[in-house]
């Protein structure tokens, strides 16, 4: 992991300071409440339903013990319902002591959020975070947001360079940038060196690959306006090859052409991807001349030398690590080969949730955070200090925070799997359901959100539920499930091979069902929005729903070699009309309710 | 951060400063960009912020102070807050006409919080992994 210099920490700390002197001068009544929202939300602080909602950034999703640990310390003793007013519910919504609360939760962004922390105590729980190098530091605001990265950054074999050093440079490059600040509205970059796209880079407002040219040289693909919500659109190459040492040159000008160009008179209209579509080629051509004139004029200071990339990759050295392989095989074989129920789940973890490591001696192991009683990407404080323990023991004391919500130990050795396996699972981390259905992603939505439409917890809850049996799930194979509380699309519905998205209609909620979207992975194929299956569906219709569209692919499938065609390869081959068929036949009075009074609508 | 930037209050401002008249100022909207602009003779250029929110004249800033290297006074004017003198003054504004409501006693210890940034700006224009060094 990045190890913080002197100013790196004094830097946090001073931003913590200077967060406590904002709040202080608004609950003064010095710092009115609009002048103060920006600068909060530059610091992770939302207003939401019921308490302000805490977005704490894990840079590039890194996480050490120590900071879980501090997490689970905020989770436990500040994400408490009863510390707020809990008149402001919401009416015909989930029952309040249904609510989680005491939990940290994992975004598709790689933070971590919170729900119910009081503001007059925000700036303890700043400190709090400066204590271990962590804040809120543009996860909100119309700024450069925290930069993402691959979950397997680092460890990957399909990885032509570590993008970690990159994507730290990139984020104190963008740290309190006087100049973008305030731009037309939020601004978010991903950034892989691997070639599965684990990152979901061409739905960002830039994705940065790192690549090698024929030269041999490293250096950055650049992927300028992706963007899902209202309108998804999957990003343009702008720049097949940008030398590494210029890419914060280059992004400067990505940046200042946006800032000066993307429309400030409708936030539905003022993403970079809209730019984009509107300018086309004049776009590019802006953004090419004034990185010109940073290299001419400026005489390109942002040049990113040798020394500061080796100063900065000396942080994410590989932890000396290594095992008998020979020794670790026979172990895991011996497993195996017993006959008890609890070893079949072991084989299926080996298959779902570990995966091969750049070193051969290691793996890299997804603790699931999708398991029955608790929202997708919760975690409470004990499982907090539960997953640190296991880091410390298993994984050189680091996790990463994956985009699908779960968390994976980057530094597993092949010998140590059997051991690992039985702490998760007495931890109730070691659900064999990686990548499988259950395995689906989901925003806070309604229930906490005061930007949601409709409530995203009951719904994954009523397909979680359903889709309990390991037999079944693995049968079902890799299936993308994505639900979002609204057009924000935060839980990534447009990218699900399933996509559910909350939707208000008369003050009731509504959800539209998609169907075929990609997030550009392999499994996925080339980046796409799923398409909608027909007017959207009542709450209580949607678990039945899904399970119409599963039972299609069940129906539908072909058997290939080795086992059956995916869902998602099923879907592209017959087409959307059996599951649109399926799926509509679910609809109960109420739903086809719906449906008459949209076609009249329309 | 020692503070340069000149700090005026609104009414100041309204009143009229003496001994400007001869100045010659080029008021600008945020739209503008200021390479198209004719700069030879001009005194000052006055920089609007419509809302705090809304940050084009930053890259305004940039452009005129670091890529045109303008060499008179940049005004900041319109929806000027005390939160956002720091990032001003990093951009080259010389003077900020604050907003009517704005108390100029907070904004020292604005200029106080930090000693450095990680970015290179108008004033300050290499980056500090290259400042660094380069003081080594």
């Amino acid at each position: 992991m990045y190890q913080y210099t002197d100013f790196d920490r004094q830097f946090v700390k001073q931003r913590a300071a200077q967060y406590r002197d904002q709040l202080e001068r608004n609950l003064k009544g010095q710092l009115g409440d609009d002048e103060f929202r920006p600068l909060r939300l530059q610091n992770g602080w939302y207003i939401q339903r019921f308490a302000p909602m805490l977005r704490v950034a894990v840079p590039y999703g890194e996480l050490s013990s120590a900071q879980l640990r501090v997490l689970a310390k905020i989770a436990r003793d500040y994400d408490r319902k009863s510390e707020n007013n809990l008149d402001k519910a919401n009416p015909g919504l989930s029952d309040l002591s249904s609510l989680p609360s005491g939990v940290g939760h994992f975004t598709t962004r790689q933070n971590v959020q919170y729900n119910w922390i009081p503001l007059d105590k925000s700036a303890d729980v700043m400190d709090l975070l400066a204590s271990v190098n962590m804040h809120g530091i543009q996860t909100s605001g119309n700024c450069i947001r925290n930069i993402t990265s691959d979950e397997r950054a680092g460890i990957a074999v399909d990885e032509v360079a570590d993008p970690r050093p990159f994507a730290e440079i990139l984020r104190q490059w963008s740290t309190l940038h006087p100049e973008f600040a305030f731009l037309p509205r939020k601004f978010k970059i991903a950034i892989t060196g691997a070639t599965e796209d684990r990152a979901a880079t061409y739905w960002h407002d830039v994705g940065l690959h790192v690549i090698r040219n024929e030269a041999g040289d490293i250096g950055f693909r650049v992927i300028v306006g992706g963007g899902m919500g209202r309108t998804p659109v999957v990003g343009t190459v702008i720049r097949e090859f940008l030398p590494w040492n210029q890419i914060l040159n280059y992004l400067e000008a990505v940046v200042r052409v946006y800032n000066r160009w993307g429309r400030r008179d409708n936030m539905y209209k003022a993403r970079i991807k809209i730019l984009v579509k509107a300018e086309g080629q004049r776009y590019t051509d802006e953004v090419e001349a004034e990185y010109q004139q940073i290299l001419d004029v400026d005489g390109a200071p942002h040049t990113i030398d040798q020394a500061e990339l080796d100063r900065v990759s000396a942080s994410f050295v590989p932890p000396n690590l290594s095992c008998n392989r020979k020794d670790a095989d026979a172990k895991i074989a011996h497993i195996l080969r017993a006959a008890a129920e609890d070893d079949v789940e072991f084989g299926r973890w080996l298959q779902q949730n570990v995966a091969p490591h750049k070193n051969p001696d290691l793996r890299a192991v997804t603790l699931s955070f999708k398991r029955l009683g608790y929202a997708p990407g919760d975690a409470t404080a004990e499982q907090l200090e539960g997953a640190a323990a296991l880091a410390d023991e298993f994984s050189a004391g680091e996790v990463r925070v994956t985009h699908d919500q779960n968390l994976v130990l980057p530094w597993v050795r092949c010998d140590q799997l059997p051991e690992l396996w039985r702490a998760a699972r007495k931890l109730g981390f070691a659900r064999p359901n990686i990548r499988l259905l259950s395995d689906m992603i989901a925003c806070p939505g309604g229930d906490f959100c005061a930007l949601a439409n409709a409530r995203s917890l009951p719904i994954a809850q009523a397909i979680t539920e359903r889709y309990q049996d390991l037999d079944e799930l693995h049968d079902l194979g890799e299936i993308d499930l994505h639900i979002s509380g609204c057009i924000n699309s935060c839980g990534h519905h447009h990218t699900g091979h399933i996509g559910i998205l909350g939707v208000d209609k008369d003050g009731k909620e509504w959800y539209q069902v998609s169907l075929g979207g990609s997030d550009g992975s392999a499994l996925s194929g080339a980046p796409l929005a799923g398409k909608v299956v027909g007017p959207s569906f009542a709450a209580d219709e949607v678990a039945d729903v899904i399970e119409a569209i599963i039972d299609t692919y069940r129906r539908e499938r072909e058997a290939i070699q080795g086992g059956n065609e995916t869902f998602i390869a099923t879907v592209r081959r017959v087409g959307a009309e059996p599951f649109k068929l399926a799926a509509n036949s679910m609809r109960t009075s109420t739903g086809k309710a719906a449906h008459a009074t949209e076609t009249e609508a329309a | 951060m020692q503070t340069t930037i000149k700090l005026i209050a609104a009414h100041a401002d309204s009143a009229g400063s003496e001994g400007q008249k001869d100045l010659k100022i080029l008021e600008i909207a945020n739209t503008e960009d200021p390479r198209t602009l004719e700069l030879a003779g001009v005194d000052r250029v006055d920089l609007n912020f419509p809302k705090f929110s809304d940050g084009r004249a930053y890259s305004q800033a940039f452009l005129l102070r670091r890529r045109l290297a303008f060499k008179g006074e940049i005004r900041a004017t319109g929806d000027v807050l005390i939160d956002q003198l720091v990032q001003m003054q990093r951009l080259g504004f010389d003077s900020a006409v604050l907003r009517a409501d704005q108390d100029i006693g907070f904004a020292q210890q604005q200029f106080d919080r930090f000693g450095a940034f990680y970015q290179g700006d108008a004033v300050q224009t290499t980056p500090l992994f290259a400042t660094t060094k380069a003081a080594a």
